[in-house]
């Protein structure tokens, strides 16, 4: 192949790192935006999302002889509340406890990554485990080419997706714009907007913080989770797989300004085309390095992000 | 005195110890010494600055491949090889601390834990020379220093005792000087000490070198004492660790580093015997230390009478 279709491709592959960084990303955004602390254990709720998909789709599978469409779609539903109720379960037994002191909270919550990887060892074990996408086309793509001196579409071998992919990228773009909506026009944003601007005001006005911090937590490791269940199709679940998310989130999450959502969705379709087309074309680590320094230095010389305005924290 | 006794007495108990303790503990003993060396390096900045680093992997793996690349790479002997570790590892501190120090809190964090993610990838990255995951093993001959046989077992206790010594008394010393107490007013009140007159910045930085430079010799020495380098001990997990030796030990105690580096390595090895998932006794002893115990062990006893513990 030559480059343009070269090109097209890592742009796909991109779109994919992009939709699916942005719903992991958006979820740390969300809880640092709000309960002002760092989650350091969120890629460990990404990886419960995509064990909890393999879990619960070989399960229907081998129950019930489900095929892998229901599987999915079972995944789809359970995952994310599942990953949810045991961020709860941490957010009311830990952080909750040590009043969300910043820097405490990132302490325990490297624990809480520790507990989490390492229970996934103990009961899922150390192997990659694949999950059958729900459909799959092959999906051949055109590309001009120049025949006999005139233009025209032609079809180079290799060069094509899957249905499956474009799936995830407009699921990831559905969810994007029902956290709009929950945000921007329910009461329960209403809510949560309240407690991120001023928590004290927001308890005088008898808004029970506590709880909106316990449902935040969940919602942001239920955002993680879903993420999971898109790609894990495509990935296979291993339980170190929460490494590069976090990384790639917090990468995002800098950048796009810290705790800002909208700011974050931009920064991830930035972050998440670059790496598609950075490693293609040069050595993943070397990306990973320049990209790792990057987020130092924009924390360095602008605290607020690329994106951010200067704001209190 | 009492704090100088206590001093002297642990130091005598880590002499006793090498002719009362079974060969498998005194191995275990020399590698904790070690490593302490580290955590009281790190305990300089968290414990007593009040900065929280989550990169101090960095310095330790400067230490480490500074001593290890000169020897394999540039055959230098033990003496100069350890000058360019402790080098290395003081500049390497000096140009990530003086970036880091413009921001604070949690920023502070990411931004040390960004900077030694960086340099385990290029570790990675230069695999030519480091042979990346899988290290090098640094060959016996190279491993002596003043004629001295390193890789001998009763040469290699000491060795790593007196380093520990040297790092444990004059750590004390600068903690109690003039230094060390500007350092405790930061900790507590950055904004009084900078109202009078401290040139606040500065003395972060200062203790950022400092407790680089101590880092790195725990690196350099775990090198030349154990011959093997590998890039496990850049990762991310080599900067949790020494804040888990501290917070379980005493953060801003001098002997609280030994004590969390002591019990943490005996719990993990035991452990470690039983499941494979033993990083996950490092998980629970996280979180159960910031909920019920955040002043750690030395820190505690301090707090319930022994006032005068240093």
């Amino acid at each position: 192949m030559e480059f343009g279709p070269h090109l097209v491709l890592a742009l796909l592959e991109g779109s994919i790192t992009a939709a699916v960084l942005a719903l992991t990303a958006a979820g740390l955004a969300l809880v640092f935006g709000i309960l002002r602390v760092v989650n350091v254990a969120h890629g460990e709720f990404f990886m419960l999302g995509a064990v909890l998909a393999w879990f619960i789709s070989t399960t229907l599978a081998e129950a019930f002889g489900a095929g892998p469409a229901i599987g999915f779609v079972a995944a789809l539903l359970l995952a994310p509340p599942a990953t949810a109720l045991v961020a709860i379960a941490a957010d009311r037994l830990v952080l909750r406890r040590i009043g969300y002191d910043p820097e405490r909270t990132i302490v325990a919550t490297i624990g809480l990554l520790y507990v989490l990887q390492q229970a996934t060892l103990m009961s899922f074990g150390p192997e990659a485990r694949p999950v059958e996408p729900p459909f799959n086309t092959r999906i051949a793509l055109p590309w001009p080419e120049r025949v006999d001196g005139s233009w025209a579409l032609g079809w180079p071998w290799g060069f094509g997706t899957t249905s499956y992919k474009l799936f995830v990228i407009v699921a990831a773009v559905a969810v994007l714009v029902g956290l709009w909506l929950l945000l921007r026009h329910t009461r329960l944003g209403l809510i949560m907007r309240a407690t991120e601007q001023d928590r004290d005001m927001a308890r005088a006005f008898g808004i029970p913080v506590t709880r909106v911090y316990a449902l935040v937590f969940g919602l942001g490791a239920a955002l993680a989770a879903l993420g999971a269940v898109l790609v894990v199709p495509i990935q296979q679940a291993h339980y170190l797989m929460g490494g590069d998310p976090l990384l790639l989130s917090f990468i995002v999450v800098i950048i796009g300004g810290l705790g800002s959502v909208g700011g974050t969705v931009v920064a991830a379709v930035l972050i998440g085309l670059t790496d598609g087309v950075v490693s293609v074309f040069f050595s993943a680590t070397l990306a990973k390095i320049i990209a790792t320094l990057l987020v130092a230095m924009v924390l360095v010389f602008r605290p607020q992000g690329l994106f951010g305005k200067a704001s209190a924290r | 005195m009492k704090a100088w006794l206590l001093h002297l007495g642990v130091l005598a108990l880590l002499v006793l110890a090498w002719f009362v303790l079974p060969p498998y503990h005194t191995g275990n003993l020399a590698r904790i010494l070690v490593l302490a060396v580290y955590a009281q390096g790190f305990n300089l900045v968290f414990g007593y600055a009040g900065l929280l680093s989550l990169g101090h992997a960095l310095f330790f793996a400067a230490g480490l491949y500074g001593l290890g690349l000169s020897i394999q790479q540039f055959g230098l002997p033990a003496l100069p090889a350890i000058g360019v570790a402790l080098f290395f590892s003081a500049a390497v501190a000096a140009v990530t601390g003086y970036l880091a120090l413009r921001t604070r809190g949690v920023a502070f964090m990411i931004v040390t834990l960004m900077f030694a993610q960086t340099g385990y990838l290029v570790v990675l990255y230069a695999g030519t020379w480091t042979r990346g995951d899988e290290g090098f093993v640094i060959a016996r001959a190279a491993r002596t220093l003043f004629g001295l046989d390193l890789a001998d077992e009763r040469i290699r206790y000491f060795a790593a005792l007196t380093l520990f010594a040297i790092v444990f008394l004059s750590l004390a010393a600068l903690v109690s000087s003039g230094f060390g107490r500007s350092l405790v007013a930061i900790r507590e009140n950055e904004e009084r000490a900078r109202l009078l007159g401290y040139d606040v910045q500065r003395i972060k930085w200062r203790a950022i070198i400092v407790s680089g430079v101590v880092s790195g010799a725990a690196g350099a020495a775990y090198a030349l004492l154990f011959g093997y380098a590998g890039a496990t001990f850049a990762s991310v997990q080599y900067s949790i660790l020494p804040l888990l030796w501290v917070l379980l030990g005493g953060p801003g105690t001098t002997i609280g580093p030994l004590i969390g580096t002591v019990f943490m390595f005996y719990l993990v090895d035991f452990a470690s015997e039983i499941t494979d998932a033993y990083l996950l006794l490092v998980g629970l002893a996280l979180i159960a230390l910031t909920l019920f115990l955040p002043r750690g062990i030395a820190g505690e006893l301090r707090r319930r009478g022994l006032t005068w513990l240093p």
